[in-house]
């Protein structure tokens, strides 16, 4: 599931990718001709809109591409980078790059695109934007009030206008296209020569329009891969019997005494469940967020085995059932209740004298192990300890 | 040999938009351009007047969030990719060349004062707004960022509205 940084590629290599990256972007962007001034002023003046052509389409193929990877679950959309918004920094820096921009001619990524081909205009472009940002940090107290106001976080177009990421995309493709055959208009009025668009083409652009439009609706009709998954689930829960994969009280109290190094337990119970009351050395992951990969080393893994348990029956087979679709672990789940642990293991009241042997025999096990599993976490305390899993945050923007 | 045509722009787009995506798929970012410039400079004013970067608090800062310098910086590597790229788009297009391109109306000189005042307006806003056409406005459009979003409109709307002052600048 990506990104694949920093779990899968590590940091290191991360620089490579950029410079792979950086070698596509700088290739379109000189094909597509933002290495020419004259082209890129020409949005403004109307007599050019390959800006707005090539970066409308780009930044929609790319939100398109981003939903559906979110929805065949190839990309984790929590863990990317999202530009957070500082509104009145974002509206004054903007306005002052528009500024930039129509009397310089390029933007940072252009101008380099420029000077790469031997533009004096584009490399004196990046002279200044250096000098830009040195003034900016010089100047910084001065403007640190507006840069720092109204911070409202990595916050989403469509939560700004209350609707669902799929809607705003429909809306911002459908604009894109509008876009496009307005500018086309305007263009061939300002230049005075009609563009010819040939049967080919037009057949091509149909096409263009269709095949997004299918591809928002397919991610807007089809249940995504957590849907699919959760329906897999609810379905073979109620089939499946769970016997030969459920483990007694006694049997987990035991594996934990004698083996809680080859053992991991799981409490698949939301966070308040588990700050109440939890089994010894239960490390807790609760149902919802068995998919976050911050758990793969758990759920996929060959050295330990795996012990889930809920206080509700169903949760805990769906969790064991999830965790078998997440890994390739053992796993196992704990017959009846984390309450029903405790009573067994806590609190215990000797058999009274009409106590059969095998009722006293009980009652020394239970004893016995509720001491050493005591003694146990006293005597691992620090190494028991839920380790705070570090979640890297991805640093992204210029 | 003539310089060839430009590609058309919705499959440059598409493209750029799909290498856009691979990169947000690999790295969990986006693109961007300023940053790179960003990390050098500051970078050198660290190395050249230790003295001063410190007593400055936004170098200060940044150096302390950015300790490797611009050889670990992910946006500088991503450049180095760009100017590379760009000229082999530029080689095979026969576009390279020592060149200036200016209004039909302007000198040279006049050309180039015009794209260092531009550079130092660009790159001040783009600090100021936290990245610029590509790392804020571009890539901020592919994960749908609220802030990316408002940084794009006003970098065109603002486009527009200076544009009539300096159509002397570009126009007959």
């Amino acid at each position: 599931m990506g990104p694949l940084v920093p779990f899968m590629i590590s940091n290191e290599f991360n620089l490579i990718i950029a410079l792979i990256a950086g070698v596509g972007f700088g290739f379109v962007l000189e094909q597509a001709g933002f290495s020419s001034t004259k082209k890129l002023v020409g949005l403004f003046y109307g007599y050019d809109f390959t800006v707005l052509k090539v970066f409308f389409t780009a930044g929609v193929t790319a939100m398109i591409g981003v939903l559906l990877l979110a929805q065949w679950g190839l990309l984790d959309l929590s863990l990317i980078y999202i530009n957070p918004t500082f509104l009145w920094s974002a509206l004054l820096g903007g306005a002052i790059m528009g500024v930039g921009f129509i009397i310089g001619g390029f933007c940072p990524g252009t101008s380099i695109c420029a000077a790469s081909i031997g533009k004096l205009d584009g490399l004196a472009f990046v002279f200044g934007g250096g000098l830009g940002v040195i003034l900016f940090a010089e100047g910084y107290p001065l403007v640190k009030n507006i840069y720092l106001s109204e911070a409202w976080g990595g916050v989403l177009m469509n939560e700004m206008l209350g609707m669902s990421k799929i809607m705003f995309a429909v809306l911002l493709t459908a604009m894109a296209f509008i876009a496009f055959y307005l500018t086309g208009l305007v263009e061939n009025r300002v230049n005075g020569v009609p563009t010819a668009v040939n049967e080919r083409k037009r057949v091509i652009y149909a096409s263009a329009i269709g095949f997004a439009f299918l591809i928002l609706a397919v991610i807007a009709f089809f249940p995504d891969s957590k849907n699919r998954m959760e329906a897999r689930i609810s379905k073979t829960v109620i089939q499946k019997d769970f016997t030969s994969a459920s483990v007694p009280a006694d049997q987990l109290a035991s594996e934990i005494v004698n083996n809680y190094y080859r053992i991991n337990i799981i409490d698949v119970r939301d966070t308040a469940a588990f700050r109440a009351y939890h089994l010894p050395f239960a490390i807790n992951i609760p149902y919802e967020k068995m998919a976050e990969r911050q758990w793969g080393k758990i759920l996929n893994q060959k050295h330990k085995v795996n012990y889930l348990y809920a206080d509700d029956k169903q949760v805990a087979a769906k969790g064991y059932l999830l965790a078998g679709y997440l890994g390739n672990a053992e796993n196992y789940i704990l017959n009846g209740s984390a309450i029903n642990f405790r009573k067994l293991f806590s609190n215990l009241t000797p058999p009274g004298v009409a106590a059969n042997k095998s009722e006293i025999d009980t009652y020394n096990f239970r004893q016995k192990a509720a001491t050493d599993m005591k003694m146990l976490v006293d005597a691992l305390k620090n190494s028991s300890e839920p380790v705070i899993a570090k979640t890297t945050k991805i640093k992204g923007g210029c | 040999m003539k310089a060839q045509k430009y590609m058309n722009p919705y499959l440059a787009g598409f493209l750029l938009g799909l290498v856009l995506l691979g990169t947000i798929y690999v790295t969990g970012r986006g693109l961007g351009a300023s940053g790179a410039v960003k990390s050098v400079v500051l970078s050198s004013v660290v190395k050249v007047a230790p003295g001063h970067a410190s007593n400055t608090p936004f170098i200060k800062s940044y150096s302390e969030e950015h300790p490797d310098g611009p050889l670990k910086d992910w946006l500088v590597f991503e450049v180095i990719g760009v100017i590379i790229g760009a000229f082999f788009s530029g080689v095979i297009s026969n576009r390279v060349g020592i060149k200036l391109e200016r209004g039909p109306n302007i000198t040279n000189k006049t050309r180039i004062i015009a794209a260092i005042v531009g550079g130092i307006l660009f790159g001040f806003g783009a600090q100021l707004g936290r990245g610029c056409t590509s790392g804020a406005a571009l890539s901020g459009m592919a994960v749908m960022s609220f802030g990316g979003l408002i940084t794009m409109v006003a970098i065109f709307g603002s486009g527009y509205a200076f544009a009539w002052f300096f159509r002397k600048l570009w126009l007959k």
